[in-house]
């Protein structure tokens, strides 16, 4: 199944004759798009599944709009994004042009990690037009911040004007004022691929893949205990055991998923888990940014949780006092259940502070890490209470399946 | 309820005068602006508790017969971070 991935050569990314090759040439819809992607279903691919066509009609309805492809990727666990700018530059690049068209925006701007730039400048000077400023749409392409927060839509602006990289108060949406107040499309990089295929070969085609809530194909990145992590095209309603094949099957025995990120749910695939909204709901899970982190039976699901729980306080903006004040309490407790270090209250102030940080932030991490550890409270509760009364287990001692950027990396690659 | 309809209006009790009516406004509190000085939830304590660190829980829905109350609270923010908004 490849859609997106048509056409990739071995490593390197995809020049503009073999990309026109692979996809054939973008035509010209103009507004017409706009109708195309609402006919398609297409939700934002960045975790929020935002219906695509409702951010491009408040954009086009509003004066002077201007186009952010969203590259940055906070997320540790996705690789997805990053790949389809240094493997396939010139689909995001059409998707963003179709789309800057369709808006009637005259300006592109491109906010990635600064070692994807390589390739998605190569790309821009095999099409120099998008580069000309007398030009239709003119494309920049600029560094963005690092961090987990740095890819929330609003702080992806304030980076762009000059301020750190936090979110904000919405609304107003960035669709209604963004960019120094302009009307914004500010779109992931995937939803954007994906626009550039609707435009070719239209909504019905679109939909002959996924699900009718979840319609089109989606790229996944499968890591932990799976002999060949990385980036993967597949589609809604795809077995949890498919979805590990793919990844050339398990190298132990999986004891739980980590679905939608550092921000999704833990979750104990049964024998017939669909990989689907709707199937995961059921979980308190969704598919987010397609992240699958795959726990194998010799790692320990209460260190995992508390070094997640650790790194998503540290995360924090630092902008909203429950933010700030609640995850640091939460990873607090957490680190005394994996070092079996547990003090009066800790088992009722988890769960209750988990209910506490919910809805209590600018934007939604809170309520991101409120989910993880519900989840990780409910699926390991027997983990949890093991660890509380005899402290750490023989496999907490094992390196960690999750990446956690230090302070030091982020901060080189910022 | 026949015999009700013929006590005047003007004698019915207060209560029974007020029709059962939607929300006259929202209260709502900007995270980020919030410090956690918690004077609102002193002022205002039927629709305001702090959490565990100080900051405000709030109640959003505002009754006509508390937006007097919801004003005071939102006027002694030292931090400008609480706000009434027509209801959505």
């Amino acid at each position: 199944l490849s859609r997106l991935l048509a056409g990739l050569t071995r490593d390197g990314p995809v020049d503009l004759d073999r990309h026109l090759a692979a996809h054939g040439v973008l035509p010209e819809l103009g507004e017409g798009l706009i109708a195309e992607v609402e006919r398609s279903g297409l939700r934002g691919r960045g975790g929020a599944a935002f219906p695509a066509a409702v951010k491009l009609n408040v954009v086009a309805a509003g004066d002077g709009p201007v186009v952010v492809v969203n590259g940055v990727e906070g997320e540790p666990m996705s690789a997805k994004d990053r790949s389809l700018l240094t493997r396939t530059p010139h689909l995001v690049l059409d998707g963003a042009i179709a789309a800057a068209d369709a808006v009637g925006a005259r300006s592109v701007t491109i906010a990635a990690p600064e070692y994807t730039h390589p390739a998605v400048a190569g790309a821009l000077r095999q099409r120099p037009e998008v580069r000309r400023r007398r030009e239709r749409v003119r494309v920049t392409l600029t560094a963005s911040a690092s961090g987990y927060v740095a890819g929330e839509e609003t702080a992806v602006l304030a980076h762009l004007e000059g301020r750190p990289a936090k979110p904000r108060v919405v609304p107003p949406l960035p669709a209604q004022s963004g960019f120094r107040r302009r009307p914004t499309l500010v779109q992931n990089v995937e939803t954007l691929a994906h626009m550039a295929l609707i435009a070719r070969h239209g909504a019905g085609w679109f939909r002959e893949r996924g699900t009718d809530e979840r319609p089109g194909t989606m790229l996944v990145t499968i890591s932990g205990a799976v002999r060949s992590p990385g980036v993967y095209e597949t589609a809604p309603g795809v077995d949890a055991a498919e979805l590990v094949a793919r990844a050339g099957g398990q190298v132990e025995p999986i004891r739980a998923l980590l679905v939608g990120g550092y921000f999704g749910a833990w979750v104990v695939p049964g024998a017939d888990l669909e990989f689907d909204e709707a199937a995961l709901r059921p979980h308190g899970a969704s598919l987010g940014a397609g992240v699958v982190v795959a726990l194998g039976v010799s790692s320990c699901p209460v260190a995992e949780t508390a070094r997640l729980a650790a790194y998503m306080a540290a995360s924090t903006a630092g902008q909203c006092g429950p933010c700030v004040n609640g995850l640091g309490a939460l990873a607090g407790v957490v680190e005394r259940y994996a070092g079996g270090r547990v003090v009066a209250g800790d088992p009722e102030n988890l769960k209750r502070w988990i209910d506490m940080v919910r809805g209590r932030g600018a934007c939604r991490h809170p309520d991101g890490v409120a989910r993880m550890l519900a989840s990780a409270v409910r699926v390991f509760a027997k983990e949890f209470d093991e660890h509380g009364r005899r402290g750490p287990c023989r496999a907490c001692a094992r390196p960690t399946i999750l990446s956690l950027p230090t302070q030091r990396s982020r901060r080189a690659a910022a | 309820v026949s015999d009700r309809r013929r006590v005047p209006r003007y004698q019915r009790p207060l209560a029974s005068r007020e029709r059962p009516r939607a929300p006259v406004a929202e209260l709502v509190v900007d995270p980020v602006a919030c410090a956690g000085h918690g004077l609102c939830a002193e002022l205002f304590p039927e629709r305001i508790v702090l959490d565990d660190w100080g900051y405000p829980i709030v109640d959003s829905s505002i009754p006509p017969s508390l937006a007097e109350h919801a004003e005071r609270a939102v006027k002694a923010c030292p931090a400008l971070a609480l706000r009434l908004r027509p209801p959505r």
